[in-house]
């Protein structure tokens, strides 16, 4: 698991491996935005948490068809799936690196976005904790999603309209953490809501992704 | 000896639906005429609402039938993951845009009555807002069923998909309530409570609501008969071409 873990890694970091694109997406949305709705930065300031939050996930959407088309490609997947490895390990390890790879930076860059958009200051830990509870979760939705279109020749748009209905419930809470925060209100609530929905879709999708995949594999 | 699982066998399916199929037509044409006309013409205008309460004749029923139709979908791709029932498979894929043409009545009427009661065509409320959700729900599945060419990988990852969605619109459902209030009013109908609508409301809307679910009924078996019937005319035209 940690040799397949290490080697997403590294074909991640390399050349060519999309490494940072998500992370130049995320920049140039939140360059646009002001743009569209105006720079004042009253306005800027309260919608700052929410676009930083869009930012993400559709960053994280962008590199979701790479979790699995590379490795069917050239044909590891199936060398994985005849592998000892249990599938549903095999899809965890992926969504890992994933989230190594697209979500962590994107967490670690997202304060300086905030300043770009003139996140007020008690806006950033919860943003950041946020951001960090559910990064995760969209990493998992997307694996499925990935697993599910992974044997499609444009499977592209086609994976954007099958997992963003699914990223609702995490963008809803991940949103509102955000959003109390900066205006001061208490926001256990949803942060907990959260945290349950990410565990929870890390303990249960796995199964679901390996049988959309074992499908595709057949 | 009569089980259910007769009717997994397509050739007893369709058999059977020739018969069931007019009565169920016939009964909801009936049914949906009669409930309409009288809604429409022969109820009172409510005090304060006027005329455009009776918009529940069609707003009711189809935001019921577009929950009920996903939960058909769901019964019927479980039944398909666990036996492997082909008609079971087509029928999930035959609901399915019935569903979505549900979804969108209810959303339309909704629009319609909300403008003149509301003041606006659209609100972010978390009941409007689940069910453009369970839109996009119905698109997703019917863009994953069209996607794929192999019958079977496309019924084994619809149904897959069917069952987590279906985790997560309710999710979403739950959670949409947390992130906003509500401007839509209560149920209008529930089983265990006293109702909230006046009985001559309530009877038309019965009326309706039961020739909504008999076209439903009426609308799914006979897509599932026709998808039976190319699925067949596809296998006879490989075999000739092999021939």
């Amino acid at each position: 698991m940690i040799a397949l873990l290490v080697r997403d890694l590294k074909l991640a970091m390399r050349a060519g491996g999309g490494f940072g694109l998500g992370l130049a997406f995320f920049l140039i949305v939140v360059t646009l935005v002001p743009f569209g709705v105006g720079p004042e930065s009253a306005l800027l300031a309260v919608i700052a948490s929410g676009i930083l939050w869009l930012g993400a996930l559709l960053a994280c959407l962008l590199s979701l068809d790479r979790i699995f088309a590379l490795d069917w490609e050239d044909g590891s997947l199936d060398l994985l799936a005849t592998a000892p490895l249990p599938m549903e390990a095999i899809v965890s390890v992926k969504a890992l690196a994933h989230w190594v790879t697209t979500g962590l930076p994107l967490v670690l860059a997202a304060p300086v976005f905030g300043l770009l958009l003139n996140l007020p200051t008690n806006g950033y830990k919860p943003l950041i904790l946020s951001l960090i509870l559910g990064t995760p979760a969209l990493s998992v939705i997307g694996t499925f999603g990935a697993a599910l279109t992974v044997g499609l020749k444009r499977g592209g748009l086609l994976l954007s309209l099958l997992v963003l209905p699914l990223y609702v419930p995490t963008l809803i809470f991940g949103a509102e953490v955000a959003r109390r925060g900066v205006a001061g209100l208490d926001n256990g609530t949803p942060m907990l809501m959260l945290a349950g929905i990410t565990l929870g879709v890390i303990a249960l999708l796995p199964f679901a992704s390996a049988a959309a995949l074992r499908v595709n594999l057949r | 000896m009569n089980s259910v699982w007769e009717y997994a066998n397509p050739k007893k399916f369709v058999q059977t639906t020739d018969k069931v199929l007019p009565w169920v037509s016939v009964l909801s044409v009936v049914a949906l005429v009669a409930g309409l006309i009288w809604g429409f013409f022969f109820t009172p205008d409510d005090y304060r609402q006027g005329s455009t309460v009776k918009i529940i004749y069609l707003h009711v029923p189809s935001a019921l039938m577009a929950i009920n139709a996903w939960l058909m979908m769901l019964v019927a791709s479980l039944i398909w993951l666990v036996r492997r029932h082909h008609v079971s498979a087509l029928a999930a894929r035959a609901a399915a845009p019935v569903g979505l043409v549900m979804t969108l009545i209810a959303l339309l009427t909704g629009a319609i009555w909300g403008q003149p009661m509301w003041g606006t065509y659209w609100a972010w409320d978390p009941r409007l807002t689940s069910f453009l959700i369970l839109f996009l729900f119905y698109l997703g599945y019917i863009a994953l069923w069209s996607a794929i060419e192999n019958d079977d990988t496309a019924a084994d990852l619809t149904s897959v998909l069917c069952l987590v969605g279906s985790v997560f619109a309710l999710l979403s459902r739950y959670a949409v309530n947390f992130w906003n209030q509500g401007l839509h009013q209560g149920a209008s109908l529930s089983l265990d409570k006293e109702e909230h609508v006046a009985d001559v409301f309530y009877y038309p809307l019965l009326i309706c609501i039961a020739g909504f679910v008999l076209l439903f009924i009426a609308l799914v078996l006979l897509r599932t008969r026709t998808e039976i019937r190319a699925r067949r005319m596809r296998a006879l035209l490989a075999r000739e071409r092999m021939g």
